[in-house]
């Protein structure tokens, strides 16, 4: 390649002419936009983040690392933390068991069966803002249907205060959230399957294996390298979510279902804890930015 | 054996149908609220079907002016996209026949599209709050460019690979230069999957809420943040709520059903080729 580079770069001829150059000018909008609204206001947070400006006190003093111990010893932090990893831990397998059973199911060639994952996607494509407002909708204790679905099944009229009680808040988020991203995996791991080798499966059941050795066995790992990606893509989305949460809950009852997020925004933006919320910025950004790229590069993604 | 196929069949659809009631149950509900009269929406127990549907609800939205939120999306959304694919489409061109910027490059663009919204959009923040930025058409356009850009360059890479080589080869020999022959050889090649990326990034700003809360106050509020403000600590408009929220999703769900081929790769990054 750089024998074509010195080839094409001919004196007299601008640079751009050359492979090298050409790349370089191409790439160069992309990554100076990138850099402008990344790099540059992530080392205005740094710099913020070792004052104590907030709503009240806009010119700050410089006060060291006092915003990073005040962090380690905030225990809402650590529970907004926690809460956030639980959900993930919990949303995350449901997503993708149901995800797989629906893939299965839908496997299998039938009529109409492309208008039924056409519609099954839906979910998915809408704004998880709505999707937030939707859900609250039905887990209206008085005049959303959900309360009086589960009436039905339980015999007897039942209210429950969804968005209300902390517990079932919890429950209502995780609902919301499955509801939302099951079609995401569902999709993902559907286009996976079909791209399993129809001659491995053959021989396989040839050689009389069954149906669960055959998925362990062959299925399970020819998807992997997509099912992984899936994982990753949907263990960070979960990671920072926020939408869902902030109009089902808005973090309450209290800070019962406050997430990450939902800390930051209202630490950041509603009580103007500035240079504290940039401190949470930058150990947040530098952690998930190792975390990411390590990822990434573990799975080779990036070809 | 043929009766066995038929029952398997049978079994087959009504669960096909049973999945398909529950999980689409919650946007029959929302439309269904929208149609309905105010004082049917706070019926207990609820409503299951508008006695008479109308359009009321949506008319609101219109006399009060609210429908403005659409048409802010529509551009920050719009113009943030096209912005985009021209600049990530010349980016992933020359990450996919130049090999600029190797892996390391790549995964930097998409580590990018992975960091939490909150996080990066703190710093923005700021920083806008200094050059006047905020509640700004070019503010949030920036941002949302900024902010669709590895998705369109990690697309952009995948449908730009399969382009047959040759045929730029032949015109680069013709005297063209790099630029034209992308423009003029590559792009039409692509097309495609160029709108493709081009709607599912659009989709992608027009839902967004977060960066739309946090640096809109009044001039350009999207519909995402338009919705949030009808929750009170009073009393909650669920009559627009469900109004807007129908208003803000059909587009989307009429643009993904058009490219449903391209479905797969569009909400997965392009991590599975559809």
């Amino acid at each position: 390649m750089s024998a074509a580079a010195a080839t094409q770069t001919k004196a007299g001829r601008p640079f751009w002419a050359g492979r090298r150059g050409a790349g370089l000018l191409f790439v160069g909008p992309a990554v100076f936009v990138m850099l402008l609204v990344g790099l540059f206001p992530f080392l205005w947070s740094v710099v913020v983040s070792f004052q104590d400006i907030t709503g009240s006190n806009p010119n700050g003093d410089w006060v060291g690392l006092a915003n990073y111990k005040k962090l380690v010893a905030d225990t809402r932090v650590w529970a907004a933390l926690g809460r956030t990893l639980l959900l993930l831990a919990v949303a995350l397998p449901l997503e993708l068991i149901l995800g797989m059973l629906l893939a299965l199911h839908f496997q299998a060639e039938r009529p109409f069966k492309r208008l039924f994952v056409a519609l099954l996607v839906l979910p998915a494509v809408v704004s998880p803002m709505v999707a937030g407002s939707m859900w609250r909708l039905m887990f209206d204790h008085k005049f959303g249907p959900f309360n009086q679905i589960i009436g039905w099944i339980a015999g007897e009229p039942i209210v429950l205060l969804w968005t209300v009680k902390p517990h079932l808040a919890y429950w209502a988020i995780l609902i919301a959230e499955v509801w939302q991203w099951t079609p995401f995996m569902f999709i993902i791991l559907l286009a996976a399957l079909a791209n399993v080798e129809r001659e491995q499966l053959e021989a396989a059941e040839i050689d009389g294996a069954g149906r669960f050795r055959v998925f362990f066995r062959i299925v399970l790992p020819a998807i992997m390298p997509v099912l992984s990606i899936a994982v990753l893509l949907r263990a960070l989305d979960l990671f920072r979510i926020f939408d869902a949460v902030w109009q089902l809950t808005r973090g309450g009852p209290g800070t019962k279902t406050e997430t990450l997020s939902i800390f930051m925004f209202i630490r950041g933006f509603q009580s103007f804890e500035t240079s504290y919320t940039a401190a949470l910025v930058v150990v947040l950004l530098i952690l998930l930015s190792a975390t990411v790229v390590f990822a990434l590069k573990r799975m080779e993604i990036a070809r | 054996m043929k009766k066995r196929a038929t029952r398997e069949g049978i079994v087959w659809y009504a669960i096909s149908i049973l999945i398909l009631v529950v999980m689409l149950f919650p946007i029959y509900w929302m439309f269904m609220v929208s149609l309905k009269l105010p004082e049917e929406i706070f019926k207990s127990p609820p409503v299951w079907f508008p006695s008479k549907p109308q359009f009321g609800n949506f008319a609101v939205l219109f006399t009060e002016g609210d429908v403005w939120s659409l048409w802010n999306s529509l551009v920050i959304a719009g113009v943030s996209t096209l912005i985009a694919m021209a600049v990530g489409t010349l980016c992933a061109y020359a990450m996919v026949r130049f090999k600029t910027g190797g892996d390391n490059l790549a995964i930097w663009i998409l580590s990018q599209r992975m960091l939490p919204p909150i996080a990066v959009v703190f710093p923005i923040f700021l920083a806008y709050a200094v050059f006047g930025l905020s509640d700004s058409y070019p503010g949030l356009i920036l941002l949302y460019t900024a902010f669709a850009l590895p998705y369109v360059v990690w697309m952009m890479r995948g449908y730009l690979e399969d382009v047959p080589v040759e045929l730029e080869e032949a015109a680069l020999v013709d005297g063209y230069s790099h630029l034209s022959v992308l423009w003029r050889v590559t792009v039409p090649m692509a097309r495609n999957g160029i709108i493709a990326t081009a709607i599912f990034a659009f989709v992608f700003s027009w839902n967004e809420f977060l960066f739309a809360l946090v640096l809109t106050r009044t001039e350009v509020i999207t519909f995402t943040v338009q919705i949030s403000q009808y929750f009170g600590s009073q009393s909650t408009f669920w009559a627009k709520i469900a109004a807007m929220s129908v208003l803000g999703t059909l587009p989307v769900f009429i643009a993904v059903t058009l490219l449903q081929r391209y479905v797969v790769r569009g909400i997965s990054l392009g991590a599975v080729k559809g």
